[in-house]
């Protein structure tokens, strides 16, 4: 079939045709009108229209987090282009991989300040894993196929492919994908044997170690949570995991201690704190999870298994790095682990483990209960008990709501939990639900949102209804940027600068407007027919849910604090108040 | 690790010659707040297409070892090596020096310049166009003599590097 006559567009799709893509999120424009013409007249691409092109992005996100494949996006040129930008930023600080296809002007307008003409490569540089300008036809098939090698290969990212009008109408040559190697992106994925027998050694003879795992976990695909889970349980070891890593072993594994960082939970923390051998698997010591550098973890050797070679000793100095896949690296360690017979000391980890239980009992992430007022964590662990049970896929939007999330829906398996972590991008978790639920069309997609976020892409309610795609927004409504509030009421005493939500729409209304369904709850007592209400309905839905406008998220390393000075709750006063430098760190 | 010393390293990067490459390894520095001390970029091999960039820095022994592993990821790059972690190497820098005046102060820097191996590239009744090469360091020097004869113009082409022995790059 190579040398036959198409134009550049024909060509495009066919190299995604190739590359396995089955949707496209997009938005049409004057630039890419031959791409959405050669779509029209096919079959084999499916095209999700959104109603802005950060939500294609973000879209994209979730479609790739929930199959690890990568998502693809199509927006036309300048505004469309840049649009973009925030979703490609947030896919190149959570390691996402998506292509993202933009259009541009012909090329002998380049430079001319043309209609709707954006630099897009030079303002999607900082924030893409790679990017393209495709100058020359012949170019086109090859750059298609390699785009998508830079977005999976290594660290994850996203890849821009900018697409002048005249290189899409024009001829081209179709050409598959070459053989073999790159000729220069060809990031290692074995780890250095000599380095793995080490840590294994170092594992082997720890008293109080921890498995400190992340996103690069999931990132390696489902084998490679199996295998951690496996190791886990093969050396007894307790794990925590960070907001990226959540899924990689399941919530409910005695051995997980739940989440790490700013509003992990005590036990984690400490066990962080007070480790004697910290093994890190694709996790980047990121400063939510680190708190005050010169704090953390201050007895512990350190392994760190990361692909990313840029990731290690970029915040924190370790001793035994290994640069690969973690689903490659756990495989070898666990061969070595069982080679050599090893068992853990015994002794020693009991009394880690009494250690670590004393701390299991503060119950850190214990609230009071209130008769009256809707509490967020209540109507979360509602809704926790209700799609137990069920195929269900979690989003977020960004703020309290993320972080209760976080603590108090429990994640079994990898690839169910998709937060914008990284960037903290509020406006994330609806167009990524849709992304989730065009994937799946049948499993249960819930964007646990805050009523500030959700308005920030609102407008892809409209999308849902258009595909009848059967998202369910559950809003944990506080009429607060509630981290913003708490952030203020903590450090900038109490002054709500801009914080409160005035004029709020009617969320039961709006969801109406879009053709979806609204339903409220104002009372404890309301939640669960609500959540029932709301798993029962066919279509989209926005739950408003009346929470408690003063809740704060707890636990709270505060910024620039460390691990072991963590606030368990309202009355927990701070060993001492924020530091000046605390005050500077976001 | 705050504490470690900042020391100055030549790096060396092969890349494919193509648009925006160069852009690619500035943006790495400065996005990052790295340091640029001397950057220089010319294709070596033009049936392959490479580039050599050779790009001194300085930074601690981590930040050092940064700038290298986001050097390493950008897709155009083909090779990144650190000079002076690898031991021995030979370092050059090309300056024009335009020196302007009449009288004993002519003639004293014309002497200098001998003494330095520069070169006159340019005479006028007034002025001179020297040519040095040699280490930085020299460059230096040099300059800082040609300042009192009146040195009105100075370029310099940054620093050039190859290791030593019988090692090739690529």
């Amino acid at each position: 079939m190579t040398g036959e006559r198409m134009t550049g567009s024909d060509v495009l799709l066919r190299a995604l045709a190739e590359q396995g893509v089955e949707v496209i999120f997009g938005y049409p424009g004057g630039a890419v009108l031959p791409i959405y013409d050669a779509l029209f007249k096919q079959n084999a691409i499916r095209h999700i229209l959104v109603r802005q092109e950060g939500g294609a992005v973000h879209a994209a996100e979730g479609y790739a987090r929930s199959t690890g494949k990568v998502g693809v996006v199509l927006v036309t040129s300048g505004p469309g282009a840049t649009n973009a930008v925030t979703g490609l930023t947030d896919a190149l600080m959570d390691s996402i991989p998506v292509v993202c296809l933009t259009g541009q002007v012909p090329t002998h307008l380049i430079g001319n300040d043309a209609f709707q003409e954006a630099d897009t490569t030079g303002i999607t540089r900082p924030c893409t894993k790679h990017n393209y300008l495709v100058k020359r036809s012949e170019d086109l098939a090859r750059v298609v196929h390699e785009a998508f090698h830079v977005a999976q290969k290594g660290r994850p990212g996203p890849v821009v492919i900018d697409l002048p009008k005249d290189i899409l109408q024009g001829a081209a040559t179709y050409s598959e994908p070459p053989p073999g190697r790159h000729r220069s992106y060809n990031p290692q994925v074995k780890g250095d044997p000599s380095a793995i027998e080490q840590a294994v050694e170092l594992m082997a003879k720890a008293k109080r170690p921890l498995f400190y795992c992340g996103g690069g976990v999931i990132n390696s695909g489902p084998g490679a949570s199996q295998l951690l889970t496996q190791f886990v349980h093969m050396t007894g070891f307790p794990c925590t995991l960070t907001l990226m890593g959540l899924g990689a072993v399941p919530a409910s594994d005695k051995q997980f201690l739940g989440m790490v960082g700013m509003h992990g939970t005590y036990e984690a923390n400490l066990a962080m704190h007070d480790c004697d051998l910290m093994i890190n698997i694709g996790a980047r010591f990121d400063d939510r999870v680190t708190g005050r550098l010169n704090a953390f973890s201050p007895n512990s050797v350190k392994i760190h298994v990361d692909i990313d070679p840029s990731s290690i000793n970029k915040n924190v100095a370790v001793d035994v790095p290994i640069i690969g896949d973690a689903g490659h690296i756990l495989e070898d360690m666990i061969s070595i682990w069982k080679a050599r017979q090893h068992r853990p000391d015994g002794k020693a980890l009991d009394s880690w483990w009494k250690e670590i239980e004393a701390w299991r009992a503060r119950d850190c992430l214990h609230y009071e209960p209130n008769d009256s007022i809707i509490k967020p964590q209540f109507a979360l662990q509602r809704l926790f008990e209700k799609i137990k049970g069920r195929d269900h896929y979690i989003t977020t939007e960004v703020g309290q709501h993320q972080m209760w999330a976080a603590q108090f829906l429990g994640f079994e398996k990898p690839n169910r939990w998709m937060t914008s972590g990284g960037l903290g991008t509020m406006g994330y978790g609806l167009p990524a639900a849709m992304g989730v639920q065009v994937a799946h069309p049948d499993a249960l997609v819930i964007d646990v949102a805050g009523e500030a976020s959700i308005l920030m892409n609102i407008q892809e309610m409209s999308t849902l209804a258009q595909y009848r795609l059967p998202v369910k927004v559950f809003i944990l409504n506080n009429e607060y940027m509630g981290m913003v509030r708490q952030w203020q009421e903590l450090l900038h005493g109490g002054r709500y600068s801009e914080s409160y939500m005035e004029s709020l729409p009617d969320f039961v209304k709006l969801a109406e407007a879009f053709g979806a369904t609204g339903l409220r709850a104002s009372k404890p007592e309301e939640v669960d027919d609500l959540i029932d209400e709301m798993i029962a309905i066919d279509g989209p839905v926005i739950a408003d849910i009346m929470v408690d406008k003063t809740e704060n998220c707890f636990p709270m390393i505060p910024s620039g604090a460390a691990h072991n000075e963590i606030l368990l709750g309202p009355d927990d006063k701070a060993v001492r108040p924020v530091s000046e430098e605390g005050m500077v760190l976001v | 690790m705050e504490d470690q010393d900042i020391r100055q390293h030549t790096i060396a990067v092969l890349v494919d010659n193509e648009p925006g490459v160069l852009a690619r390894v500035i943006g790495l520095f400065s996005g990052r707040g790295y340091n640029i001390e001397s950057l220089t970029v010319a294709e070596v091999d033009d049936a392959a297409h490479f580039s050599r960039i050779t790009v001194v820095t300085s930074g601690t022994p981590m930040v050092v070892e940064q700038i290298k592993a986001h050097l390493g990821q950008l897709v155009p790059v083909h090779k990144v090596r650190d000079l002076t972690l690898e031991g021995s190497h030979v370092e050059a820098e090309l300056a024009l020096v335009k020196v302007a005046g009449t009288g004993e102060k002519r003639v004293e820097s014309l002497r200098i310049a001998d003494i330095f191996g520069a070169t006159v590239d340019d005479t006028t009744l007034d002025s001179f166009v020297f040519r040095i090469d040699g280490t930085s360091e020299k460059i230096n020097r040099f300059i800082n003599l040609m300042r009192p004869f009146g040195m009105v113009e100075v370029v310099r082409t940054g620093v050039v590097a190859v290791s030593r022995g019988n090692k090739g790059f690529s």
